[in-house]
């Protein structure tokens, strides 16, 4: 009777009614995504959104969308009790700059591709314009000679 | 009843002015009288009541004000306004917020890290060709001669940015988000709540 309806099939109250000191009803809505074994994962979603605010953003999504909507918040919540200033902005910020010193460091590499093929094509022209050169010496040579 | 309202040089002067003119936006927002020494008040103008309205539905009043105590002012606008940050991004995206934004970038990171590979190789590979066909070494000990292509090419790197002080970019560890649906590769890791260390 009890283990209908909760997917992860235990009888122990989820970790947000075990936080919240309350009843585990069988329509829990946190019960399938806060299981006991992980009480830490609703003490920081609680802690950062609210009980009452995670409640309501799940009954606003339909159920397919819910385990990714937790899992976001909890990757929120974790970041904004590590970084109280900044949260996941701080990585948002950090990954900005990442991307900028990459773009950077990318043309210029770039850059010295195409020099370095030009280079390389350069001298491979110059190589044959030289063996033009002294054939033509040659048949100077000859053209003197037979005057 | 209300809010905790903390006294700072900074929050006082703002408070008042603002009281005196209209409350804040959150006390506005809340049917509140805007007290001096709000604290809102100074991070939530009367002009912008979207801000609050946006953190307060998904973070609450009471938690914000709980995070704003804990700060010292100096931190408190920042805070805000990533929360305003956040919070925007949850109303827009309410699955993933801004953890897409940051799923992104990462991708993005990982993307331009590869060509960036791919062009140093090509580097490496135009280096070496180089090689034989630079002037022989002057006779000398076989030492000598074995170093000068070597001390070419370790030239042709500090050139264009690959010794030891430039070169390949380490980016500093962000833990990955979880699987998100469109990942190419998963990070294997779907418990965010474990998370990394550097954030």
């Amino acid at each position: 009777m009890k283990e209908s309806g909760r997917k992860h099939g235990a009888l122990s109250p989820c970790a947000a009614c075990k936080l919240l000191r309350r009843r585990c009803a069988e329509d829990c809505v946190f019960a399938p995504y806060f299981p006991p074994d992980e009480p830490h994962k609703f003490a920081s979603v609680h802690k950062v959104f609210g009980a009452s605010n995670v409640n309501k953003m799940l009954q606003e999504l339909p159920e397919h969308q819910r385990r990714d909507a937790v899992s976001s918040m909890v990757y929120e919540a974790n970041a904004r009790v590590r970084d109280p200033v900044y949260g996941c902005v701080g990585a948002i910020s950090s990954l900005q700059q990442q991307i900028h010193s990459l773009q950077t460091q990318l043309a210029a590499a770039q850059a010295e591709v195409v020099h370095m093929r030009m280079r390389q094509f350069s001298s491979s022209s110059n190589t044959g314009g030289a063996m033009d050169m002294a054939v033509d010496q040659a048949n100077m040579g000859e053209s003197l000679w037979s005057c | 009843m209300g809010f905790v309202c903390t006294r700072s040089p900074c929050t006082e002067n703002m408070a008042s002015s603002s009281s005196y003119n209209s409350p804040c936006a959150a006390c506005k927002f809340l049917r509140r009288k805007c007290m001096p020494g709000c604290i809102f008040a100074p991070y939530f103008p009367p002009e912008e009541p979207q801000k609050f309205a946006n953190v307060h539905k998904i973070f609450g009043a009471s938690n914000v004000t709980k995070l704003l105590n804990e700060l010292p002012p100096h931190q408190r606008e920042d805070a805000v306004n990533s929360l305003a940050y956040e919070a925007e991004a949850r109303v827009r995206d309410p699955v993933y917020g801004c953890v897409g934004a940051i799923s992104f970038l990462q991708r993005q990171v990982q993307r331009l890290q590869k060509e960036l590979d791919a062009a140093n190789s090509d580097l490496i590979h135009y280096a070496c060709s180089e090689i034989p066909t630079a002037l022989p070494a002057p006779p000398g000990p076989s030492s000598i001669q074995s170093m000068a292509p070597r001390q070419r090419l370790i030239d042709h790197y500090d050139r264009i940015g690959m010794g030891n002080e430039g070169g390949y970019y380490e980016a500093p560890a962000i833990p990955t988000p979880y699987n998100l649906p469109w990942n190419d590769n998963p990070s294997g890791d779907n418990s965010a709540a474990g998370g990394g260390s550097n954030m």
